[in-house]
């Protein structure tokens, strides 16, 4: 205790820097916290109780009601959605935000006039093929680029970020007109090669791996383990948040992708569902049903909502890793 | 003799896993590049000066395609549109995301909660979010004009009045992109060492120069990295505009993506697509690289 009176000044304490309480002393008014902070240095505060009370409770109150304000804005249009999507067409019109009638009708509509079902599997399997694409190419040249020494690797690391900055509208056409002549279009390579490997994934695995310890790698090969071996079963599992960022991004950006799909695809049964989605609102086929296009958008938005609520972290996590967006 | 055979066997591994394995695994991606960057990269360029509608065979036109580009107030217009757009959208998205980063870098309850309900319209397709929207922003049905009306006041043509639709999109994707923003402003604030706002607290520094002083200068890189991003987000704005309006009304949402889009998929005008693709693409880079160029300079 006589570190503690040797300690002169007193200050706030709004529990920012405190490690750990050490107690309180208490006189009159006057409130002393006593703790250790960051730093691991024994401190007192002195809080005079009544006005840090009212000083933070105000400012407090005024900052969640901004956040409420700001969170109700964001959640409140996708309620009113999923309600609208079970809404009997009449109730529309009300701004109720759970109808009174609550069914499927319009979800049954849908399936009856789209192959929407058929388009679901469609974007799962385009989704988990590029995906896997991409986690596979993009840990290989992640792999040379970060553990191996070779001519021409400077060079592939500027194609790398040339490639990055590029815009996508000099490539559009000419890759079109390429998938023309590969016959590919209406298949779903269409979908798939053109995304199969990314710049950006292996950027990531090459700063993953650079992190990791050139011993890990000798070891491996000293036991006769094969190079892939190596990428998939030593190194993986040591920059699992690596691999499930690019995972989880990759994932997102094909699954939401619509503008590819839009231009390659005239095939309703190997559609993706943004794209069946997009010409089903876009087109008159929802016959200005207002609740089956609500439907609609539904079901698009339900599995990544879905996966979202159960991995928010993760998703948060990747998608702040990087700064990218789709 | 010992050393020459250690010599061979170093050699021939060093043949193996040292000069070929490398080409190998990377040779995937080379192949990749070639075909779906570097050549449709040259490719394009070649078509910047043809006439081309598929089907029919390709005919050199020099530079007819350029000349077109300029005198084609279509494609001004619909440059001029995506400007507007960006005008409101670049403030709109620092000023909201900073703001509500500002408020969740605190001790609090329910931080997760706030963090992943603005996080929301960010994974969800663009195409749900523009369907929403479209039903928001409906003038007779809409659910802002209800509540304009309920208070008594006039109902906005959100989307069917030319003046306003661009800026209605923009408050769209705003509100559909700043949950990432404020994620990356949150990580930004965090790496601010909190000697500095107790140095200025003892200072008497008030809240709003702590904020102007400290925070702004510290987490510039931050705002660097979201202006370049939704000026590139910006600047590829299609899916909205082609659900929403399809370029109209007056075609003052017509986005130079979208109309890039219909020149060619529309009006099969491969040539004059990839023309204005391609100065657009340049375009767009210079705009990124003056940004930075000055926001460094800001600095």
């Amino acid at each position: 205790m006589n570190t503690l009176s040797s300690l002169r000044g007193t200050k706030q304490c709004y529990g920012r820097h405190c490690e750990e309480l050490r107690g309180t002393k208490q006189s009159n008014l006057l409130h002393i916290h006593v703790y250790v902070d960051r730093w691991g240095l024994l401190r007192q505060a002195r809080i005079d109780e009544m006005i840090m009370i009212r000083k933070i409770s105000i400012k407090k109150l005024l900052m969640y009601l901004a956040l409420t304000i700001a969170a109700v804005t964001f959640i409140y249009p996708f309620i009113w959605m999923i309600g609208a999507s079970l809404a009997p067409e009449h109730e529309l019109g009300k701004m109720t935000l759970w109808p009174v009638n609550p069914g499927f009708q319009n979800f049954k509509s849908m399936f009856e006039k789209i192959p929407i079902g058929r388009s679901l599997i469609n974007s799962l399997l385009v989704a988990v093929l590029t995906t896997s694409l991409v986690l596979i190419t993009g840990s290989f040249v992640g792999y040379a680029l970060a553990k191996m020494q070779f001519k021409g690797r400077q060079l592939i690391f500027y194609i790398i970020v040339f490639t990055m900055s590029l815009p996508f509208q000099v490539t559009l056409i000419p890759n079109y007109i390429t998938i023309i002549n590969l016959r590919l279009v209406d298949t779903f390579f269409a979908l798939i090669i053109p995304f199969a490997v990314s710049a950006f994934a292996i950027l990531m695995f090459r700063q993953a791996f650079q992190g990791l310890p050139q011993a890990l790698i000798d070891a491996a090969r000293l036991d006769g383990c094969t190079e892939t071996g190596i990428i998939f079963r030593i190194l993986w599992p040591n920059i699992k948040p690596t691999v499930v960022t690019v995972a989880i991004l990759t994932f997102i950006g094909s699954w939401n992708e619509v503008l590819w799909p839009l231009i390659v695809v005239r095939n309703e049964n190997l559609m993706t569902m943004p794209q069946l989605v997009t010409l089903f609102s876009v087109g008159g086929r929802a016959d200005s049903l207002l609740g089956v296009k609500i439907a609609a958008a539904v079901l698009l938005a339900l599995p990544v909502m879905i996966a979202f609520l159960f991995f928010q972290k993760h998703f948060i996590q990747s998608m702040a890793s990087t700064g990218l967006k789709d | 003799m010992n050393v020459t055979i250690e010599g061979t066997v170093k050699k021939t591994q060093r043949f193996h896993s040292r000069n070929l394995l490398p080409y190998l695994l990377v040779s995937p991606y080379l192949i990749f590049v070639m075909v779906f960057v570097l050549f449709p990269v040259f490719f394009c360029l070649f078509l910047t000066f043809h006439k081309w509608n598929i089907i029919a065979p390709m005919k050199f036109i020099g530079t007819d395609n350029y000349f077109r580009l300029f005198q084609d107030r279509l494609f001004w217009k619909a440059i001029g549109n995506t400007l507007k757009f960006l005008l409101l959208h670049i403030p709109l998205q620092l000023i909201v995301s900073l703001f509500l980063a500002y408020l969740l870098n605190q001790k609090m309850r329910a931080l997760s909660f706030f963090r992943a309900s603005f996080f929301m319209p960010v994974i969800v397709s663009g195409v749900v979010v523009t369907i929403l929207w479209q039903q928001l922003l409906g003038f007779d049905s809409g659910l802002i004009n209800r509540l304009l009306t309920t208070i008594g006041l006039n109902k906005i043509g959100w989307l069917v009045n030319p003046d306003v639709a661009i800026y209605s999109i923009a408050v769209m994707a705003t509100w559909k992109n700043v949950g990432l923003y404020v994620i990356l402003f949150l990580v930004g604030l965090q790496t601010v060492p909190t000697q500095y706002y107790e140095a200025a607290k003892m200072e008497g520094a008030t809240r709003w120069q702590q904020f102007y002083h400290i925070t702004l200068p510290m987490i510039n890189p931050t705002i660097f990295m979201v202006v370049i991003l939704s000026t590139i987000g910006g600047f590829n704005l299609f899916i909205e505009p082609y659900i929403m309006t399809g370029g109209g009304p007056l075609n003052q949402t017509l986005s130079a993506v979208l109309y890039i889009y219909k020149q060619a998929f529309q009006y099969y005008n491969m040539g004059y697509s990839a023309t204005l693709g391609f100065f657009y693409a340049i375009m767009i880079m210079t705009v990124v690289i003056l940004q930075k160029k000055f926001i460094e300079k800001e600095v």
